[in-house]
């Protein structure tokens, strides 16, 4: 099956053949995977979805790997994560059919990246790389770690010197070169984009870009199917690179092209964390380019100041009339206590961003009452405990004896009843 | 000199050379003297007003210029400016 024509520039419609590169010769515009949608439209259908493997790889027709399903693909079970019907969070907030898209668990490492990396890290391999490499502001290394051990790979990590102690430790397990750079996320890109140009390494988000950012589809596709097979009317999607953003809109509008669902109703928000909001900033605006900005924020994730695909996601703002905002770090911790208390998922600080501008739009009027809505919750809780540490409080200490137990609980049920 | 880097999509135009040496009081005008020893590199790097593309990032000493004083960024002897693709990474 030749699924995929070529890869096209964006902008100057370019074409070049399907290798490891990621920038236009002519305008420097991103390089995107051009599929034959009439071959796949022929292919697809939702029962032959249903009859597929339990993991994102039951899309594999809109994915740009050669590789059939079976040894070849690295990262089989990523993917297809829960879509929890949210009903407390939903009363909290006033939305009758809100969902969690539950990427906090993940397979492997815990964050909507395992499914990027699976899609990069199989074409890497398709393409002859024995070293897969990335630049991360930490769930990006974990995944690419984990699946360059498990496909045998060498293996590079490039992060910021400041990330959260779990991340780094998350790459060091799987014994992967991590490499900390003295600077931030920006300044770790750009290195890594000119160390790029001087190995043979497959660098998932720079020369394999083209192929990692089409993984993130696959949480549109699985949210049509959870769904129903029906379009959300709302979803909430955090913003870094803001590539997710475009390609949550992608994944909506393949599923129409191919047939799979009648129309696309959806409004794309995107939020981002007030210390690093070059994109948002620019939707409240009005405008349609970014400024960069030096990150500064509790939400490390998400602290790209230079974001590649910010001109895009203000384009499927626009496009599919979303709105943007932010929120501030106290907000973000709010945040992730509000999902952890209601809902029984704790979220990474990205989760927490999502959530405090999910409850800002609907306090807004953005996001209605009858709306279906969706935020995507992409990272685990237990990367930055960091975030929260001080603002959970403490567990009661006490003897292992019943009696002091019993004045302990006494004690504290009184302090109930008075609150 | 100032030391230039050169990224991959325009070595083509450089005989395959990363790194060239030039000079320029700002960067505008590095510009204006890479496309003399390397034809073509202006319209590759900027659009027909003669503005950098939007996909095109420039570095001096490592700082971005948009934080510093855009294409008029006054450049000296032993700078380093480097040509780099804006798009990439995330996360």
């Amino acid at each position: 099956m030749t699924k995929m024509k070529a890869l096209a520039c964006r902008e100057c419609g370019k074409e070049y053949p399907t290798q490891a590169i990621h920038v236009c010769e002519m305008c420097f515009g991103p390089l995107e995977v051009k599929y034959n949608y009439d071959e796949i439209k022929q292919a697809i259908s939702r029962r032959k979805i249903e009859d597929g493997p339990l993991s994102m790889w039951r899309y594999i027709d809109l994915l740009p790997v050669e590789s059939a399903l079976g040894p070849a693909i690295v990262g089989p079970h990523a993917g297809l994560t829960p879509m929890v019907r949210a009903r407390n969070l939903g009363a909290f907030l006033g939305i009758d059919e809100l969902y969690i898209k539950n990427d906090t668990v993940n397979h492997p490492t815990l964050s909507f990246k395992d499914r990027v990396v699976a899609v990069a890290v199989t074409r890497a391999r398709e393409l002859g790389f024995e070293t897969v490499a990335c630049a991360s502001t930490g769930n990006l290394a974990n995944s690419v770690a984990a699946h360059a051990a498990a496909a045998s790979l060498q293996c590079y990590v490039f992060i910021p010197g400041d990330l959260e102690a779990a991340k780094v430790l998350g790459n060091l397990i799987y014994r992967p070169n991590v490499v900390e750079i003295e600077g931030n996320y920006d300044d770790v890109n750009r290195l890594c984009s000119e160390i790029a140009g001087e190995h043979r390494w497959a660098f998932v988000n720079i020369n394999i870009r083209p192929y990692y950012a089409e993984g993130s589809k696959t949480l549109a596709f699985e949210t049509i199917e959870q769904l129903g097979w029906r379009t959300p009317d709302q979803v909430v999607v955090p913003m870094a690179s803001g590539s997710l953003l475009t390609k949550i809109w992608k994944g909506f509008n393949e599923m129409h092209k191919v047939g799979l669902v009648d129309a696309v109703r959806t409004k794309v928000n995107g939020a981002q964390a007030e210390g690093c909001s070059p994109i948002a900033t620019a939707y409240k605006a009005g405008r349609d380019f970014f400024k960069p900005v030096k990150p500064k924020t509790i939400a490390k994730s998400l602290a790209i100041g230079n974001p590649a695909d910010g001109y895009y996601a203000l384009k499927t703002a626009a496009e599919s009339g979303g709105a943007m905002d932010m929120v501030g770090d106290d907000e973000v911790v709010e945040g992730i206590k509000l999902l952890a208390q209601t809902e029984g998922i704790f979220a990474e600080t990205a989760g927490g961003v999502t959530i405090g501008v999910l409850r800002k739009m609907v306090k807004q009027g953005i996001i209605k009452k009858s709306d279906v809505t969706v935020a995507y919750i992409t990272g685990n809780g237990l990367k930055t405990q960091e975030a929260v540490i001080d603002a959970v409080g403490r567990p009661v200490r006490i003897q292992p004896s019943l009696v002091h137990f019993q004045q302990t609980f006494q004690m504290m049920d009184r302090k109930q009843g008075d609150a | 000199m100032i030391k230039v880097r050169i990224p991959t999509p325009l070595r083509p135009l450089t005989h395959g050379q990363g790194e060239v040496e030039t000079q320029g009081i700002n960067v505008a005008e590095l510009i204006e003297n890479l496309n003399a020893a390397h034809p073509g590199v202006k319209d590759r790097l900027c659009d027909e007003n003669g503005d950098l593309r939007r996909f095109v990032n420039v570095y001096v000493n490592e700082e971005d210029i948009r934080f510093l004083k855009g294409k008029e960024t006054a450049l000296k002897d032993g700078d380093e400016v480097s040509f780099v693709p804006a798009i990439a990474g995330g996360g």
